[in-house]
């Protein structure tokens, strides 16, 4: 086990560093960065100053350094600008041109300093940290509605393959998978909330909920990302449900007698919750689209909104700290699903 | 002249759509004829669940063909008749000139353009890219699953990795990284698609070699012609006037395609086929220990032979219904590209881009924003539908 989770963690870290390149060379390329000095520093810079300012800022360093900086394995850049001022990447304006006494050299991720972004003019780190947790709090409402309604969904088709209560259930799973967010968000909006339909029943902004969450305006959100995801929890849950039903040791449970609740409850639920369950956690990386649809939709400033506007304005750190979030919480979420495979189901074993 | 109430609406868009009722009654009553000779595709007619997925998708396809000819539109997408800007379904045109129809039966959108037409419009864009992406994601799944499966060991590492890498990607992420226009500017999605779409070259070319190795002269000119047309294809399609890669000079370049739309496929596809690529590679894994398997080893078969001529058919059932759901996937994932406004010019009419401009006023005008939505949800639950009664009916053999 230990080996399996040393193998399984030494290609998660490979795999996001080689993201993580991926971004930085894409965020880095001549075109973007000459977008981000224009918008920094002037809309009608010449070719010449948009070289220079380039140039003073560490831009025009060969890729493999900056990336070096920017992880944390090779000393800041110290550079004296063609206007007389030295800066550096770790201690920002040098009053005279030397570094202070207590003052770092190395200045990246490993040392957890995420940069600098230039849209929201703030740390990185902290950004992130509050924009995860206004999306934590999305996510933890979205799984409180969306596992046990799917997993509810699931049993139920799935107890009795065929019946009519399997099909209708069925269709509706489809339906909803069938369903992306911003279909479903569209949706909902005219009708619960516009003027035009007349049923005013909650906010088609979620602004409001960033502080102060209400049934009024989290209703809405949560259930377009809970809705696309249900749909495929609960197909999960009925196949896995109705392959159980015909096994041996319920066909004996019921041929002793016991009633049909208690095969349901004690025999079958255990077995038929396995698969659902790598489904559920496999589902992290897709809400995590949903996440960026619903929070665009609804004006919740959550991590997905971040995305969108750090990739809408180039605003390279932010989206660098925002793609190693994700890759990790798409990563983890992978891990955790081998290794709750792998307790929950007795028939697989790692060696 | 007066609103049309909305009975009339319906009996007018139902008149407007004649061409596709009368080629969807056709193509039922033919298909339910000779179901019996049509294979797999014959018995989705004993379904009804899959009847009714293949009559919605039906339904979208010829929609889009027949909306690319003009005929069932009632106006021009782009056209804008200042009156009517955000009016609801059915309001007449005031002083309509002779030859214009009069009304503009779903409503008129932000801009004054009519609803209808621009939904009928955008399930041409849906029609255009989507199942052609889907088949191009499913050759560059099958042609690197098959020997990731087959061979295992280092190569199947290297690929799965590669695989994992891109699937690790937040989709929207790489929407965002690829389509900007800076990164077009660069000419990377050109260079993309041309190593996306030399796949299909060589998936062709392998899997007519490895029939015809034997007969030397079969194969000569047969691959000579197959691989000529698809290479003047391949360099038509990627060599595009003004960007990185302008190979053909114009007189033999076969077509352009315009403005986006190479990007928006390139990144579809780039986004689909690593999924593909580990279907394939499981179902290779699966297949190969099988004894027809052993025996084509046995007999001295060539591994790409084994590959393409004896797994690939025996795996083509999961692969049916998972190409079904993946084009409604990509249908979803182009309505995620034209509701973030990437790739697709903003005055296109796809239903994701209408979708997105229509939302803007949703508390007060509804009909823009919800025809696209009701459009690609339909097509969407078509296509679901039908894999499922794919899935059912080729269970049952």
């Amino acid at each position: 086990m230990a080996l399996f989770l040393l193998r399984r963690i030494a290609t998660m870290l490979l795999t996001a560093l080689c993201l993580t390149f991926i971004v930085f060379w894409l965020t880095n390329l001549a075109p973007n960065l000459e977008k981000l000095a224009k918008n920094q520093g002037n809309v009608r810079m010449t070719d010449e100053q948009v070289a220079s300012f380039l140039q003073d800022r560490g831009y025009s360093q060969p890729l493999p350094l900056k990336y070096a900086q920017w992880l944390g394995v090779a000393p800041g850049w110290v550079i004296e600008g063609r206007d007389g001022t030295v800066r550096s990447r770790c201690n920002g304006v040098l009053e005279n041109g030397v570094i202070p006494e207590d003052g770092r050299s190395f200045c990246g991720v490993l040392q957890g300093d995420w940069g600098y972004s230039t849209v929201f003019q703030d740390n990185v780190g902290s950004i992130i940290a509050t924009r995860l947790g206004l999306t934590g709090k999305l996510m933890f409402w979205v799984m409180v509605v969306m596992v046990p309604g799917a997993l509810i969904i699931g049993v139920l088709a799935g107890m009795r393959e065929g019946s009519r209560t399997d099909r209708s259930l069925s269709t509706v799973s489809i339906l909803t998978t069938a369903t992306p967010e911003y279909v479903s968000g569209v949706v909902f909006i005219a009708v619960f909330a516009s003027t035009a339909f007349g049923l005013r029943w909650f906010n088609g902004s979620a602004t409001s909920a960033m502080e102060d969450a209400t049934f009024e305006n989290f209703t809405l959100p949560v259930m377009t990302i809970a809705l696309y995801g249900m749909g495929y929890i609960a197909r999960m849950t009925r196949a896995s449900m109705a392959e159980v039903m015909t096994a041996q040791y319920i066909r004996t449970a019921r041929l002793k007698g016991v009633s049909f609740p208690n095969i349901v409850m004690k025999h079958a639920l255990r077995n038929a919750l396995i698969a659902p369950f790598t489904v559920i956690m496999l589902q992290f990386p897709w809400l995590l689209n949903g996440v960026v649809i619903v929070e665009t939709l609804f004006n919740y400033k959550g991590f997905g909104w971040t995305l969108v506007q750090a990739a809408g304005n180039n605003d390279i750190e932010l989206l660098l700290g925002v793609s190693v979030v994700s890759v990790f919480v798409v990563l983890i979420t992978q891990l955790i699903s081998d290794i709750g495979y792998v307790y929950l189901n007795p028939r697989i074993s790692v060696s | 002249m007066e609103p049309l109430g909305w009975f009339d609406i319906l009996t007018r868009v139902f008149i407007q759509f004649m061409p596709v009722w009368v080629a969807l009654i056709s193509l039922f009553t033919l298909s339910i004829v000779y179901k019996r000779r049509l294979g797999l595709y014959g018995k989705l007619f004993d379904s009804t669940i899959g009847m009714i997925g293949f009559g919605l998708v039906m339904f979208w396809v010829f929609t889009g063909i027949f909306g690319a000819f003009d005929l069932i539109i009632t106006h021009d997408p782009l056209a804008q008749v200042s009156s009517m800007k955000n009016k609801p379904p059915g309001t007449p045109i005031m002083g309509a000139e002779d030859g214009q129809y009069p009304y503009y039966l779903f409503g008129g959108d932000n801009l004054a353009r009519d609803v209808f037409s621009r939904m009928v419009k955008g399930a041409w864009v849906v029609v255009q890219i989507a199942p052609l992406a889907t088949l191009f994601a499913f050759m560059v799944g099958i042609t690197l699953g098959l020997p990731a499966g087959y061979y295992g060991g280092k190569l199947d590492t290297f690929l799965s990795f590669l695989a994992n890498l891109i699937l690790a990607f937040p989709v929207i992420l790489l929407f965002y990284l690829l389509v900007t226009p800076e990164i077009v500017d660069t000419g990377i999605p050109n260079y993309m698609a041309m190593v996306l779409f030399i796949f299909p070259i060589i998936f062709v070319a392998v899997l007519l070699n490895s029939r015809y190795r034997t007969q030397p002269a079969v194969r000569t000119p047969l691959l000579i012609g197959v691989l000529g047309v698809m290479g003047w294809l391949y360099l038509s399609l990627i060599s595009q006037p003004g960007t990185a890669i302008t190979v053909l000079p114009d007189a033999v370049d076969l077509f352009n395609l315009q403005g986006g739309i190479l990007v928006v496929f390139v990144s579809v596809v780039f986004v689909n086929s690593p999924t593909v690529f580990r279907i394939v590679r499981g179902l290779a894994m699966d297949i190969k220990t099988r004894d027809y398997v052993a025996a084509a080893q046995t007999r001295g078969e060539r591994p790409w032979y084994i590959m393409l001529w004896e797994i690939l058919p025996n795996a083509r059932g999961p692969l049916i219904v998972d190409f079904c759901l993946r084009i409604g996937y990509t249908t979803i994932l182009l309505g995620t590209l034209g509701f973030f406004g990437l790739g697709l010019p903003p005055e296109s009419p796809d239903w994701g881009t209408t979708i997105n401009d229509g939302r803007r006023l949703l508390q007060i005008y509804l009909h823009p924003a919800m025809v696209p939505a009701f459009a690609l949800l339909s097509m969407v639950l078509g296509l679901n539908l039908l894999a499922d009664g794919l899935r059912e009916e080729s269970l049952r053999d």
